[in-house]
């Protein structure tokens, strides 16, 4: 693909545009169909009501969890992809993902997840930061990149096989069925407890990423140049990932597993930046954002008895997607 | 004082030695030469003098101060390290790559400014690269990005750039381009390091030369002290045809010793 690159304040302005109308655009979909400013009047004046409820308890919410939730996956993508310079990178290859989704699933397991809202989502950011824990024991101060990769791919095979492992003596069928569900990856019926307990976990993590962005540009021409040029490559590293396994643990958190956003993403997004990672980060995050608001907007719009699951789409439509994209720009890869 | 020196430095990988009480000095004006046979040391020689890597034991300076001492930004103002077949794993554009070398002015926060672009532009002039600024890097020939990751070194306005086989696998034409910018360079307050294969653009070049060996310096001095058949034959293991002439020393590889196990 030959896109010349676009003016990076005008691309980024773009893009916060098209966001907002997005946002505008879900907070007016819905099962029920309510009047938008009647809904912000009534809260206003502290008016108890059914409009003012679905807005702010429901349609909000959610719609603010799948911006901040796709902002992180494709945020994350861009920042593995540039620090491994590997265009396959995915946010759940240094293992944190299934790190995460396995506190959750020991939580539906045991029963704990009616104990208190919070123990859900606290469960799943312990399974983040304990894959992120084993990730440093297995690898320490190593010098290799690869090593570090071999590492996240034992650790999600570790947690995959817990998981396996639940669902195989889940109590029930019920308890079954909410795992799976669960694993699939959502944000209906969210409330602002997820959005709080999610967002500092996510905010430290883009930030961690963001400060990252002229190391990876450095990278770009191999570890030993960004070394040459003043960067302390072991040390960033650690930011990076720490940033990458504290946001994307949070993200997995409140709604699961949400396929195929960090992969795809930036590789929608690379040619419009001149394939520059630092450029590419926050780009990456905005286009995350308004594609898994778009498929939260189709999930709901369908009528089903059963809401299909926001995970299931991402995949229906990202993989061949990506598939398109490899053919497409085979030649411009290495 | 030397620009650049190493005194008793000893470099080991996972406790296999790999330099062993290695004196180097570059001085003011000087294009000095590593030579040596592969596995000498000379990578790792250029790695300890970039600071990318740290000695065992021994001190590398640069103007009388510790390298250690040096913050790294501060460090890669000053020294520009070329890596040996260097190449950009995204499609940049050249101006892109260039402007990576001014990464060491710059504030994680802020945007490239108008001092940076006119330094690109100039660094893209020196290197006879201004043609192509705009085409992707990845797709020019190895000769056209070497002289891309010069220039990405010239934007940093390095006062000492160390360059590692800069003119390993380029046809003869990019391999002169090359070393005369290189040449150019060395002059002033300004000094290079180059590895070197080829021993006559080595003897053409450079004012000095180093003659490592498995990890120990064999001997170092003028081109015509070290580029001695007795020596060449010593360290490389080789019988050479070694003409001097008003052009300068040319070295011609003529058979193998058979007795030498390097």
């Amino acid at each position: 693909m030959n896109l010349k690159a676009v003016d990076a304040r005008l691309l980024n302005f773009i893009l916060l545009i098209a966001l907002l109308l997005v946002l505008v655009l879900v907070v007016n979909v819905g099962a029920v169909d309510i009047h938008l400013g009647k809904a912000l009047d009534d809260a206003w004046h502290h008016r108890a009501s059914i409009e003012s409820l679905i807005f702010f308890d429901i349609r909000l919410p959610r719609a603010l969890l799948a911006a901040l939730v796709g902002a992180t996956l494709g945020l994350a993508g861009a920042a593995l992809q540039g620090l491994l310079r590997n265009p396959l990178a995915e946010p759940g290859i240094i293992g944190v993902s299934n790190g995460a989704a396995l506190g959750a699933v020991i939580v539906f397991y045991y029963g704990f997840a009616g104990f208190a809202w919070f123990v859900l989502p606290l469960a799943g950011l312990l399974g983040a930061l304990l894959a992120v824990l084993l990730i440093f024991l297995l690898v320490g101060q190593s010098r290799s990149i690869i090593t570090l990769i071999l590492a996240g791919v034992a650790i999600n095979a570790i947690g995959g096989a817990l998981i396996a492992l639940a669902l195989n003596f889940a109590a029930s069928p019920y308890a079954m069925q909410e795992i799976l569900f669960w694993l699939l990856g959502s944000v209906a019926n969210r409330s602002f407890r997820e959005v709080q307990i999610a967002l500092p976990f996510m905010l430290l993590g883009w930030a961690m990423m963001l400060y990252c962005g002229r190391f990876l540009n450095a990278l770009t021409l191999g570890e030993d140049t960004a070394k040459s040029l003043g960067f302390d490559v072991v040390r960033l590293r650690l930011v990076l990932i720490l940033g990458v396994a504290a946001s994307v643990g949070a993200a997995v958190s409140v709604a699961g597993n949400i396929g195929f956003i960090g992969l795809v993403v930036p590789h929608l997004v690379r040619p419009f930046v001149g394939y520059e990672p630092r450029r590419l980060l926050f780009a990456s995050a905005l286009v995350g954002a308004i594609l898994l608001l778009l498929a939260d907007v189709a999930v709901q719009s369908m009528s089903a008895t059963t809401e299909m699951k926001l995970g299931v789409i991402t995949s229906l439509v990202g993989a061949p997607f990506f598939l398109l994209l490899i053919l497409k720009s085979r030649n411009t890869l290495q | 004082m030397s620009l650049l020196s190493a005194t008793g430095v000893d470099y080991s990988i996972d406790r296999i030695s790999i330099l062993n009480a290695i004196d180097f000095q570059l001085e003011p004006g000087e294009l000095v030469g590593l030579i040596g046979p592969n596995g000498a040391g000379k990578s790792s020689l250029l790695r300890l003098l970039t600071g990318i890597e740290a000695p065992d034991r021994g001190e590398i300076q640069i103007d009388g101060q510790l390298l250690t001492d040096i913050s790294p930004q501060q460090r890669a103002r000053i020294l520009g390290y070329l890596v040996q077949g260097a190449q950009a794993y995204w499609p940049f554009s050249v101006e892109k790559v260039v402007g990576l070398g001014r990464i060491p002015y710059q504030k994680w926060w802020r945007q490239s400014s108008a001092e940076d672009q006119s330094k690109i532009d100039q660094a893209l002039q020196m290197t006879e690269t201004l043609a192509y600024r705009n085409r992707i890097v990845t797709t020019l020939s190895g000769g056209e990005q070497t002289l891309v990751m010069l220039a990405r070194i010239f934007a940093t306005e390095n006062q000492l750039i160390l360059a590692d086989e800069p003119v390993a696998a380029l046809d003869p034409y990019h391999q002169l381009h090359v070393m005369e910018i290189l040449r150019q360079h060395a002059s002033g307050q300004r000094a290079a390091v180059v590895v070197l294969h080829d021993l006559s653009l080595a003897a053409r070049f450079c004012d000095r030369l180093y003659l490592l060996s498995h990890g120990k310096l064999d001997c170092c001095g003028s081109v015509t002290e070290v580029l001695t058949g007795e020596n060449i034959a010593r360290v490389y293991g080789v019988d050479c045809q070694i003409e001097c002439n008003e052009k300068g020393v040319s070295v011609t590889p003529l058979n193998r010793i058979s007795e030498h196990h390097p």
